[in-house]
């Protein structure tokens, strides 16, 4: 095994790796995401390695397992390379046709993408509508590489960003670029990473750190542990570059406990990244010192929060720190340290390899870049959508998405999880926007798009919400803990039929208070779908007051 | 120590740096209410009573003054409109626990509040976290600690550090503001470890009476 001492070593190796891999010999990439998982995958690709094996084809087709492709609602995705042939629904019995097919170049027309309406068919994945009104600039890569294998990354010009920035730039240089391009925090807040990362850099202490923040507790989002699982070394690539452009020595990868597939994937790349020299002292010979420790949650939604986080990290119960003083100041113990989201480290790598200049090309004026947003509830094609920002919400839900499950119409749109916020069906011509959103009372948050149909019943929608951020608020701060517990009865006591003239009134003082005096973010933020409910939805709470139990 | 300038309810202040809002204010004797503060105790910022309203640059915020530290001509304001309506639901939000703790009435009628507002919840205990932390920064015992989160978090003793500690010194039960936490210890004890008091009642009783000492011959041992 190679470690390499300098960016010349890697580049000869990379170049090796491309002469012994025939670009023209089909491969056979088996999705492994979380969704194709669950309809057993694993036999599938079980199927697909044995029937090579069977037919001593090894020389002639390979076999992948790979992560989330990102059209779960159609799994067990296959995709056969060269071509991007998508097949769908694949089960083991259809294995040895489409290895049969693939050895002589055609295509198992039965298990391609037909159109519901027209039946018009789509081979490659560029036509088919689910991936062809997409941006995949990040999850791209994720059927194109194994993520147990480094060199699957490498061969795919894996850590040449790092290579970049440590033999060509300056840590200035490399935050310099990572400002230019405006790259906007993808965890939530929208804060400008670039920003955070300089107040680090700048803190007089000299022992730094960087976290990956994978928690990703947000209800309906769950494109990061795709992309973390999937491309483990896309995100590390990214933290190690801004290590470096911080002067952090150490980073720590804090992800869900209770995703085996991750930890495993994670776990692995540590490893190989330290066993190539990518990891460690001295790294590719430039006198930079880096190393990265794997940390998990203890099982609450709050320590996904970033001082409860970096709390937990020291090994204290994950409560938000009360301290008026950023984290990126004074952190984990004490120290400066910069926290950002999956999705924005995972954006670090191209930026560096091909500019600020192309980055801010991409997206609306203000938000730049693609988002990840993971499509769920009432529509045909759930999944892992990757757009431009900016990109209007029609197309996410209607070209992409396929529109409303069961011929139903469009009643509204969540964005953001259990903090986020609903709008109505009439604005569906918004663009997917950090602002735009916010100020539409519906913010992005980490990227959980959920839509709701006609029958959905808004005072249960908030009433569930509730009821889940009050299970994990942690319960140190009153206005978090006893507000969210009376907004939950009142909202219980209206879907129960039992709602009383002024619980509206109430609940807006409830929402206010809780609002402005909790400790941290999953407080103050708590009751922002209730908000945006009454702005867009409040005769439909008004007559659930009037009308008792019945929910028409 | 740098002296920081400020003006809190109109009147300039001066404060040392690394002071907090609430520290200036009590100086001065302007009154900040608070539940969960205490002086031998680390801030918590846990009931947010203390809330004032600080501008800053031009900028307006809301912020627990326990724990918001001092700085440059910042203008504070420890009465609004706003902050006295947030006191007030924070009030009945607690009020949903524990009525009639004395505390909460005092606050109830200057602010107004309503202590039937929101339905009742009679648990008692206001989880302003003073027995936890006493024990835990100034006894260093741990006899008594938060459990769960989120709305059903809830304080407790832990027998088997209470029964040996609890006893000789009850000191959390002073500062509880609803005298809860002695009610959760004599509630453990009888649970766990029931008629130590007694016992130890009687204990004291005898001890403190003169002691006649019998003396006993030594038996032999057999094998």
């Amino acid at each position: 095994m190679p470690k390499f001492q300098s960016a010349a070593e890697l580049q000869n190796f990379r170049a090796e790796l491309l002469g012994a891999r025939d670009p023209a010999r089909p491969c056979i990439a088996v999705c492994a995401g979380a969704a194709c998982d669950g309809l057993d995958s694993a036999a599938v690709a079980a199927a697909f390695l044995a029937e090579v094996d069977r037919q001593q084809l090894g020389n002639k087709v390979g076999v992948r397992t790979t992560g989330c492709h990102g059209y779960c609602e159609k799994g067990p995705n296959v995709v056969v390379t060269p071509g991007d042939i998508c097949y769908f629904e694949v089960s083991p019995v259809d294995v040895p046709e489409i290895i049969a097919a693939t050895l002589k170049g055609e295509v198992v027309e039965r298990l391609v993408y037909k159109d519901p309406a027209t039946g018009a068919k789509a081979l490659h994945m560029q036509e088919v509508p689910f991936y062809k009104h997409q941006t995949r600039l990040l999850i791209g890569d994720n059927p194109k590489l194994d993520p147990m294998k480094i060199d699957d990354y490498l061969a795919l010009g894996g850590y040449a960003a790092l290579v970049k920035a440590l033999t060509t730039m300056s840590p200035e240089q490399v935050l310099a670029e990572v400002k230019k391009a405006n790259l906007r925090g993808r965890g939530g807040g929208g804060f400008p990473a670039g920003l955070k990362w300089e107040t680090t850099r700048n803190a007089p202490e000299k022992t730094k750190y960087v976290i990956v923040n994978g928690h990703e507790g947000e209800s309906a989002a769950f494109m990061d542990r795709a992309m973390l699982t999937g491309n483990p070394h896309k995100v590390l690539e990214g933290l190690i570059i801004g290590a470096y452009a911080i002067g952090a020595q150490k980073g720590f990868m804090y992800t869900r406990h209770d995703m085996p597939l991750l930890e495993k994937h994670v776990r692995n790349a540590l490893a190989q990244a330290a066993e190539y020299g990518l990891l460690g002292k001295n790294i590719l010979g430039s006198g930079f010192d880096f190393e990265c420790e794997l940390h998990f949650d203890v099982g609450i939604f709050v320590s996904g929060e970033s001082s409860a986080l970096m709390r937990s990290i020291e090994g204290n119960v994950p409560e938000p720190r009360p301290k008026y003083i950023r984290t990126s100041v004074s952190g984990i113990w004490d120290k400066p340290s910069n926290l950002n989201n999956v999705e924005t480290w995972a954006n670090v790598p191209q930026i560096i390899e091909k500019g600020a200049d192309w980055f801010t090309s991409i997206g609306s004026e203000k938000s730049k870049g693609t988002k990840l947003v993971s499509l769920s509830g009432h529509v045909v094609n759930s999944g892992i959508v990757e757009v431009p920002m900016g990109t209007p919400l029609r197309t996410l839900v209607f070209d992409i998405g396929g529109g409303v499950r069961d011929g139903k119409t469009l009643k509204a749109i969540h964005f953001g999880g259990a903090m986020g916020g609903s709008i109505p069906a009439d604005l569906i011509d918004a663009p997917l926007d950090f602002d735009g959103m916010s100020k539409l009372g519906a913010p992005i948050g980490a990227g959980g798009l959920l839509l709701m149909d006609e029958d959905t019943d808004m005072v249960e929608v908030a009433r569930y919400l509730m009821d889940f951020l009050t299970k994990e608020s942690c319960g140190k701060c009153v206005p978090c803990r006893e507000g969210m517990a009376q907004m939950l009865q009142i909202l219980t006591g209206i879907t129960e039929g039992q709602g009383q003239a002024g619980d509206i009134e109430r609940l807006q003082d409830l929402i206010e208070v809780t609002g402005v005096a909790s400790l941290c973010a999953l407080g103050k933020t708590s009751g922002d779908p209730l908000k945006s409910m009454f702005r867009y939805f409040k005769p439909d709470y008004e007559a659930r007051i009037a009308g008792g139990s019945d929910p028409k | 120590m740098t002296e920081i300038n400020l003006t809190i309810d109109g009147r300039q202040v001066k404060a040392k740096a690394g002071t907090t809002v609430l520290d200036a204010a009590r100086r001065e004797g302007i009154d900040i209410p608070t539940l969960c503060h205490h002086e031998k105790l680390e801030a918590f910022g846990g009931c947010r009573l203390c809330m004032v309203e600080v501008e800053s640059r031009g900028w307006t915020s809301y912020v627990v003054s326990c724990l918001y530290p001092v700085a440059q001509d910042i203008v504070v304001r420890t009465r609004s409109e706003k902050v006295d309506r947030i006191r007030k639901v924070l009030v009945e939000e607690l009020m949903a626990h524990a009525p009639d703790a004395p505390e909460l009435v005092r606050l109830a009628e200057e602010y107004g509040a309503d202590r039937n507002r929101f339905k009742r919840e009679a648990s008692f205990c206001v989880l302003c976290g003073l027995c936890v932390r006493y024990c835990n920064e100034v006894k260093q015992k741990n006899a008594v600690s938060f459990f769960d989160n989120g709305s059903v978090r809830q304080i407790s003793f832990v027998p088997e550090v209470a029964r040996n500690e609890c006893w000789d010194c009850q000191e959390c039960f002073a500062i509880c503001p609803t005298s809860y936490a002695q009610a959760a210890y004599l509630l453990t004890e009888a649970l766990a470890f029931p008629g130590q008091r007694k016992t130890a009642i009687r204990a004291a009783k005898a001890a403190a009476k003169p002691r006649v000492i019998i003396p006993i011959m030594p038996v032999p041992m057999t094998t």
